[in-house]
């Protein structure tokens, strides 16, 4: 080969060239991929809603299975049966409410004058009248979320959890059905005022059988995902206190 | 073998015992530790990094002649990085519960020594067949020991293999647990997986006593 490769013009050149020619790869198939990958997630999240709902294909005792992704935008429409946007006093319907990003809304919220837009799914499962809201928080890694339905009295009827990078066989057992499933029965509320629920290591109850404890069994060598899970249910779930306050009025 | 000659399927197989990556070359352990607490993800990430490398060889062999050599850990890496994006990519497009599954792992691929090593070590100076082997060779070397660690992890630490419950059921005391047999909570822990390669060392290097170095 007759190319001096070591010239410092070579050496510029051709890093400008690939830095262009990968660029150009990888920003055309995004574009590509795009549609794809949001459908993907708006299935997901309407996965993980009607999951809290209890709407979901468990067939075994250790089954997280979903509504599969072709029929669950009907499913949807059928089991949720009002979205509102809660900003303020000011609760407005808006059936795209399950897009809105919690994220971007809690950045936004730390400029004291902007009124957080908190979305709320009402559906209906076996008769009784279901809210679920989302929360958000931080793991140990990254960021950890999920969906919590209850009904009026703010007894959690069922959650769904997630998470971006929290340990496999650790912190990512949080999305294990033993570990949601122990949430069901549990109150935010403790004598009309909301106190959270704890994820409590060594409260003797590992088989969660006393559900006015607000207290959940820890698991083992989680303890940071853990406490996040703790802080995000303390903190996300009571933005919502004064809506179920007005439903009783 | 028809298809590949002596010296070809050396390439291959070497890796897998007397030249294995994690074990000899003692590359690639941070991903060995962080991913083993399971056998899915294990796997998984040993499939990934077949991927990953065996490709990324062909397109490093390919220009290697024109690679100018003050930037070629750069040009590296760029070509891993690019590799992984669109495995990533590919995979929340058309297997988005997979991709959800993998997460940081995918991404972890990048920081596999082994991948830059052979980049560096052999690419650089092979043709692109030959890369092509030698790259999925050591993946697989590098896979085989995942799978090792990954299941005897899971088996003892969880009891579980693949999420199934293999020695019965912990919590209601059924299988083995029935006769006071007790999870090891140690084995999820990333330590562990260091002891285990150790004594996966330790019996390779014991059978094969060239492997031993001089002190």
């Amino acid at each position: 080969m007759a190319i001096n490769t070591d010239k410092n013009s070579y050496t510029i050149g051709f890093a400008v060239v690939m830095v262009l020619v990968v660029g150009t790869l990888l920003a055309g198939l995004f574009m590509l991929f795009r549609p794809q990958i949001e459908a993907n997630e708006r299935f997901e999240k309407q996965q993980n809603i009607l999951y809290a709902l209890g709407v979901n294909q468990n067939s075994g005792p250790n089954d997280v299975a979903f509504i599969p992704t072709d029929i669950v935008s009907a499913e949807f429409d059928k089991y949720i049966t009002k979205q509102v946007v809660i900003q303020g006093d000011a609760v407005t319907e808006d059936s795209n409410a399950y897009l809105i990003d919690i994220k971007k809304e809690a950045t936004k919220a730390k400029d004291a004058a902007y009124d957080r837009r908190l979305p709320l799914f009402m559906g209906q499962k076996d008769g009784k009248d279901l809210y679920v809201v989302p929360v958000r928080g931080k793991g140990l890694w990254d960021a950890i979320w999920g969906f919590v339905a209850m009904d009026n009295t703010m007894t959690i009827q069922g959650v769904y959890f997630d998470h971006k990078g929290e340990t496999p066989g650790l912190g990512a057992e949080i999305k294990q059905r033993y570990f949601m499933d122990d949430f069901a029965g549990e109150s935010f509320l403790v004598d009309g005022r909301f106190s959270g629920i704890a994820v409590a290591k060594g409260n003797n109850d590992p088989k969660n059988l006393i559900k006015d404890d607000q207290e959940v069994d820890a698991l083992a060598g989680a303890t940071i995902t853990g406490d996040g899970l703790s802080a995000m249910l303390q903190k996300d779930v009571k933005l919502y206190v004064p809506y179920f306050k007005s439903l009783k009025n | 073998m028809g298809l590949l000659s002596k010296k070809d399927s050396k390439l291959i197989l070497d890796p897998l015992s007397d030249d294995n990556p994690i074990t000899i070359q003692v590359l690639g352990i941070c991903s060995a530790l962080a991913i083993t607490a399971q056998l899915k993800p294990s796997i998984v990430m040993a499939v990934s990094v077949i991927f990953v490398l065996g490709i990324g060889n062909v397109v490093i062999s390919l220009m290697r002649n024109i690679i100018p050599s003050k930037i070629r850990i750069i040009v590296q890496l760029i070509v891993v990085a690019t590799l992984v994006i669109i495995v990533d990519l590919i995979l929340k497009a058309f297997a988005y519960e997979l991709s959800k599954e993998l997460s940081v792992f995918i991404g972890l691929i990048i920081t596999n020594c082994i991948i830059m090593g052979r980049f560096e070590a052999f690419a650089l100076g092979n043709g692109p067949w030959r890369s092509f082997l030698d790259g999925v060779g050591n993946a697989l070397g590098y896979g085989v020991i995942l799978v090792i660690v990954g299941f005897f992890r899971e088996l003892l630490g969880s009891g579980t293999l693949f999420g199934f419950k293999i020695l019965g059921d912990s919590v209601e005391k059924t299988g083995l647990y029935a006769i006071g047999y007790e999870n090891n909570g140690f084995m999820v822990l990333p330590p562990m997986a260091l002891i285990v390669v150790g004594i996966i060392i330790w019996i390779q290097r014991s059978r094969n006593k060239a492997l031993i170095e001089e002190l």
